[in-house]
């Protein structure tokens, strides 16, 4: 049984660590505004972007002008998964999921015998994937010094991710990265980069495209739209990987706070009881003691 | 005079969306002007400045680094990889900007440094227009 003095220590010990909790709550509240505000003024770009690849990528068609990153090597024997993680924990199971996801895609890549390279953005994916796959990592990325994610910090993983390409060193290339649905939904995501896969904006768009001019010429702007597509994904999954942290922390955070709330009831009743017990027990002793008299 | 649409987009944000009679883009194969009922052109953007003279009549400028502009007869889109507005730039982030290109040009290959060689005299030009040293 502890101690008075026990209970005292062990409440006013949670009550401090509840604090801590409840204002990192707050902060990831107010962070989680500017992320979503942040990933909502990216949109547009990357909407455009999308519309405007979609036109031109028809207007190419099954040219061979289209460059390779469009059409792949034409293999798929090496694949390069691009994991992008927060750098920090106590969010919930953000990273894992992530992590489990880009998991179970080497582990089928590796069941069909393919080779796998792995580049990690963020810390947290790294610590994970390492335990496991410590030799398949050829990279990491990171950007814990970064305080607000700019498009020059997506821009660079898309030089490197084209760089590796130019050199043959993969056939396809997959983001992991987790979408950001709701405060407390994020779905971890596997997206194609390389290959560029138009989808279904490209059917969307074909019916509104009119007959454009190109300057210089449609291949031209192609060879010069794609490497920035992929710089744009990039940095779209960095601003959905923030917010989706954000969202993560704070509920987790919020349910660490409850936690410590219902902690601190349980043992304020514990030591009131004691108290009781103990005042009981002196009374007792008093009155016994002059009885005795 | 007839306006349109302008649009310019950077991929951090939405910089300008208005009604304007006419806007100066720096297209790769030279400077064109668009205005209403452009026939619909895609062409690639060198760095440069734009600029916009809002229905209202204001002229507004802005310094781009590369990009691509989608001009419809309803409108213009221009998807700038970083755009700033003239009052705004700094000598130094130019200069951070040649830099940068500079040091890729080490261990660019041949048709490579072609392009990058060009695209540092655009911007060492672009610095001289804007900012008068």
């Amino acid at each position: 049984m502890p101690s008075l003095k026990d209970l005292k220590n062990r409440i006013a010990s949670v009550k401090a660590t509840q604090k801590i909790t409840k204002a990192m709550k707050m902060v990831a509240a107010a962070k989680l505004r500017r992320a979503q505000e942040a990933a909502e003024a990216a949109r547009p770009y990357s909407q455009r972007m999308a519309a405007v690849l979609a036109n031109i990528a028809q207007a190419v068609g099954a040219d061979d002008s289209a460059p390779a990153l469009m059409t792949g090597t034409g293999k798929d024997d090496t694949h390069l998964l691009v994991v992008c993680t927060a750098e920090r924990g106590l969010c919930g199971g953000f990273n894992s999921q992530i992590a489990r996801h880009a998991r179970d895609h080497v582990r089928k890549l590796l069941a069909a015998g393919k080779t796998v390279k792995i580049i990690c953005v963020g810390k947290k994916g790294f610590d994970i994937l390492r335990r496991e796959y410590a030799s398949l990592i050829i990279d990491r990325v990171d950007l814990r010094e970064v305080k607000k994610i700019g498009f020059e910090n997506a821009d660079q993983i898309g030089h490197k991710v084209i760089a590796l390409f130019e050199k043959g060193e993969f056939d396809v290339c997959t983001l992991f990265y987790s979408e950001f649905k709701s405060v407390i939904a994020q779905i971890p995501t596997a997206q194609q980069l390389i290959p560029a896969s138009a989808g279904p904006v490209a059917a969307e768009a074909s019916d509104a495209s009119a007959v454009y001019e190109y300057e210089p010429d449609a291949g031209a702007i192609l060879t010069d739209l794609i490497p920035r597509n992929i710089s744009v994904q990039i940095f779209r999954a960095l601003l959905e990987n923030v917010a989706g942290e954000m969202g993560a922390k704070m509920s987790a955070m919020d349910n660490a706070t409850r936690n410590a709330g219902d902690m601190i009831n349980k043992l304020t009743l514990n030591y009131n009881r004691q108290r009781q017990a103990q005042i009981t027990k002196e009374l007792i002793e008093i009155i016994s003691g002059a009885e005795a008299l | 005079m007839a306006d349109f649409n302008f649009e310019l987009v950077s991929p951090e944000r939405l910089l300008l969306s208005e009604k304007v009679t006419e806007v100066v883009i720096p297209a790769t194969e030279g400077e064109m002007t668009v205005m209403a009922n452009h026939a619909p052109t895609m062409t690639t953007i060198k760095p440069g400045v734009v600029s916009v003279k809002t229905a209202d009549g204001k002229t507004e400028r802005f310094v781009v680094f590369g990009g691509f502009a989608d001009i419809l007869p309803t409108g213009c889109t221009l998807l700038a990889e970083s755009a700033v507005h003239v009052d705004e730039l700094d000598r130094t982030v130019l200069e951070n900007r040649i830099d940068a290109v500079r040091a890729e040009l080490e261990g660019a290959g041949d048709e490579k440094k072609t392009r990058l060689e060009q695209f540092v005299a655009e911007l060492t030009k672009l610095g001289e227009i804007v900012i008068p040293a």
